[in-house]
């Protein structure tokens, strides 16, 4: 079985609400749609207050290289265009919509037929992509039709598609893989047009046995593609650590993925890439899995774009008394929220609760030097010295010891005896040292 | 739900905690412990008993009243420290001699550091050098074991180091120090019957431990199997250039400190490296000048010296051997 071959760690995978069926959540009465629903530049609202829209309408447009624009998920009227808090509590632009009905565009095909021919020619499907708004849903929303255009020099040999799911508890794209196994290859085989590739893979971690059945027994039918399963080891879903499982190449430090000839996609942006190829459907909708120990409910959801996270909570019994943490996204690396009334984004994956006994910090101590830190950072960094490094401030060092390297992925403070909270430390270092280096070579 | 909390990720934490980690070696010195009081007795409890209590109450005492910081009493180190000293002695050994070597292990070798994790060397070991160098009679009056309610005290004997570097000074090949005397024979040093500190008693409870350590995942292998691996070498190599001056190595292996060192001394967090290739440079190092000591020194044993030694080059060690890093292929 295929896996990562440095570091990484075992937390128990919790997929609670894995059998849990997708279900449509209810339109909003007030859909809330962020303009920075991507990496990069925020999007600029191209309606004004008492615009009628519709269902899948373009409502802002890209602002830059890096940008991707909005469609509206739901129809009616725009009431404002306003600076609302997220999931943060830092401010955003925002469209808000007070809905009428459920009108769509009548240019989106709402047919369930699979289709699987691909019509469109490499450079239509990425500009297709581009203006249905597709960007990366495994968590970083990078706009996906940068990475379907690989710069100049370098050339695309596989695509990968990333079905590993690490982070426990979500449970979304193990959803999307089995209730839409079909679409999900032909988003693939989509993606490896509009790249120019012959060879696809979707890396599915053991713990899905169902899901690499079924994407097995379909994958055959299109040329290329490849079920691998891999390991059940966090973060064997990251980028580099998944090209790395796979294909065996390492990403260069500094280098990005296309450097080992790999282009790297989620589950959720191939659904998305084939709602958007064949159905002509900008992605307004996600799916989203609400979760945890305590919670009442288990459920996964489709839902509209906007819609404010405190409706989908009251929806599945509310906020649980025990819960001490709400977060968006995986317990790893998803955000703890500050304000529960922030709208769905289109990279929303969970709401997930825990308790204070999962999730409350313990008092720090000494550092005992075990290592743990060391044998579980996948990147080969030393966690234990950056701390210390970045707590004394010597950005010289931390450059030299490749804080910069560092993914974020937490497994150092997650296997810390002594509870030291080494990200913490390590990712602000990170970011001082990232800007020195930027400020460096604009000196240049 | 009264408030929320907000912190960066990550929000889960796995199962490990210091004093969980320090209680499983605690653990893992369990069977060597129970041997050592099956066959030394009363004088064995006493040692453990007195060796843990002195050192708890020194960390207690100096982190109260000398440096009043919080006390760290409660992550079981201080009582590892305090149980490995102890086996690390004679089961002879006077009950004022161990408190003395607590206060040094703690005081001196742990808190004048900084304490835990801050000590360049293993506070348990420079207890017992200490007291090796200040107490040299006490520190080589080792009883000889005998089975709970056979005659204990019976006599007391020299170590079967001790007694082969005696041999050898007086001119005798080892091989008739070992046919004079039947406690030196393979089976015996498996099964405890040679003479020692409490703690080099037996073999198998010593591998019993380690066992443990390895399914906790407290420690790795690395650093105790290159230990072993270079004392089997080395003395290999000097055993087949001369078999009537040096010994063979499956007896090096058995006897004296080597089995307590490289399982338990050695590993200890603080003062050993961090990288793979840092454990095998380390594990080396204590091998080559254990059995440099052994069959070239002064002293009969060489275990304690060597792993001293080998701790003060840990953070030069740490500062060459780096992990294993991503994406820097050549």
């Amino acid at each position: 079985m295929k896996t990562f071959s440095i570091g990484g760690v075992h937390p128990n995978d919790n997929k609670i609400s894995a059998d849990a069926a997708i279900h449509d959540f209810d339109i909003p009465k007030v859909a809330y749609i962020s303009m920075a629903q991507h990496l990069g530049a925020p999007a600029e609202p191209i309606v004004a207050v008492g615009d009628k829209v519709k269902v899948g309408q373009q409502i802002a447009k890209p602002s830059g290289f890096i940008s991707a624009p909005v469609h509206s998920s739901v129809s009616g009227t725009v009431k404002a265009i306003d600076t609302i808090k997220d999931l943060a509590g830092n401010p955003c632009k925002a469209v808000i919509i007070d809905v009428e009905g459920d009108e769509w565009l009548e240019t989106i095909d709402r047919s369930e037929k699979i289709e699987s021919e691909i019509k469109l020619e490499p450079k239509e499907i990425v500009a297709k992509i581009a203006e249905c708004g597709v960007v990366g849903l495994g968590g970083a929303t990078f706009p996906t039709n940068v990475k379907l255009s690989p710069p100049p020099g370098k050339k695309a040999e596989f695509l990968i598609i990333n079905g590993a799911e690490c982070e426990p508890y979500l449970t979304s794209d193990y959803r999307l893989l089995i209730e839409k196994s079909e679409e999900v290859i032909i988003g693939a085989a989509i993606m490896m047009k509009a790249l120019g590739v012959t060879k696809g893979f979707i890396g599915i971690e053991e713990n899905k046995p169902e899901a690499i059945k079924k994407l097995s027994a379909i994958a055959p039918k299109y040329a290329g593609i490849e079920v691998v399963t891999l390991k059940k080891k966090y973060p064997q879903g990251g980028e580099k650590q998944l090209i790395k499982a796979v294909t065996g190449r390492e990403v260069p430090s500094k280098g990005l993925p296309i450097d080992t000839g790999s282009v790297v996609q989620n589950v959720g942006t191939a659904f998305a890439v084939y709602e958007a190829v064949q159905k002509n459907k900008p992605l307004f909708e996600g799916i989203m899995t609400v979760t945890g120990d305590c919670s009442s409910a288990q459920k996964n959801f489709r839902h509209r774009v906007g819609t404010p996270m405190s409706e989908i909570m009251a929806a599945c019994g509310g906020v649980p008394e025990d819960a001490a943490k709400v977060i968006s996204g995986g317990p790893m690396m998803g955000k703890a929220m500050a304000n529960l009334d922030a709208p769905t984004l289109k990279g929303t994956s969970s709401i997930l609760y825990l308790t204070a006994e999962q999730t409350k910090r313990k008092e720090e101590s000494n550092c005992i030097r075990c290592g743990k830190c060391v044998s579980a950072c996948p990147m080969g960094l030393e966690p234990y010295l950056l701390n210390k490094l970045g707590r004394a401030g010597r950005m010289d060092d931390l450059e030299a010891h490749f804080v910069y390297d560092c993914i974020e992925c937490g497994c150092c403070s997650y296997s810390c005896p002594a509870y030291i909270p080494l990200l913490d430390t390590i990712r602000l270092s990170k970011q001082r040292v990232m800007g020195i280096i930027r400020a460096r070579a604009a000196k240049k | 739900m009264e408030k929320l909390l907000v912190s960066p990720s990550p929000h889960i934490h796995g199962k490990d905690t210091t004093a969980k980690l320090m209680r499983d070696v605690l653990i893992a010195l369990l069977p060597v412990t129970a041997v050592s009081i099956w066959f030394y007795g009363l004088s064995a409890i006493k040692l453990v008993v007195v060796g843990v209590l002195s050192c708890i109450l020194v960390e207690y005492l100096i982190e109260k009243f000398l440096l009043k910081s919080k006390i760290t009493i409660c992550d079981c180190s201080a009582a590892v420290t305090g149980l490995l000293l102890a086996l690390n002695l004679p089961a002879a050994a006077p009950w004022w001699v161990i408190v003395i070597g607590s206060i040094v292990a703690i005081g001196i070798a742990k808190m004048t550091f900084g304490g835990l994790g801050q000590n360049l060397f293993n506070p348990a070991l420079v207890g017992r050098v200490f007291l090796l160098v200040s107490f040299p009679a006490i520190m080589a009056s080792w009883t000889a074991p005998a089975p709970w309610g056979g005659e204990v005290d019976a006599f007391t004997g020299a170590t079967p180091l001790g007694l082969i570097k005696e041999g050898l000074m007086s001119g005798k090949t080892v091989q008739e120090i070992i046919a004079a005397n039947p406690n030196l024979s393979t089976g015996q040093l498996l099964f405890a019957r040679a003479g020692g500190s409490a703690g080099e008693i037996s073999v198998v409870a010593l591998l019993l431990g380690f066992a443990w350590l390895l399914i906790r995942k407290v420690i790795k292998p690395t650093i105790p199997v290159t230990i072993l691996v270079t004392v089997a070498l080395f003395s290999g190599i000097l055993w087949l250039c001369n078999p009537a001056q040096f010994t063979d190595p499956i007896f090096n292996l058995c006897t004296g400190g080597v089995m307590l060192g490289a399982i338990f001394m050695a590993t200890d967090y603080v003062t050993s490296p961090m990288s793979t290739k840092g454990m095998i440079i380390f594990g080396v190092g204590i091998g080559i000048l254990t059995v440099l000591i052994r069959q070239f020194g002064s002293y009969p044993e060489g275990v304690s010296f060597a792993i001293l030694i080998m701790n003060a080059t840990v953070p030069l060690i740490n500062m060459y051997c780096l992990p294993k890093r991503f994406g820097r292929v050549k």
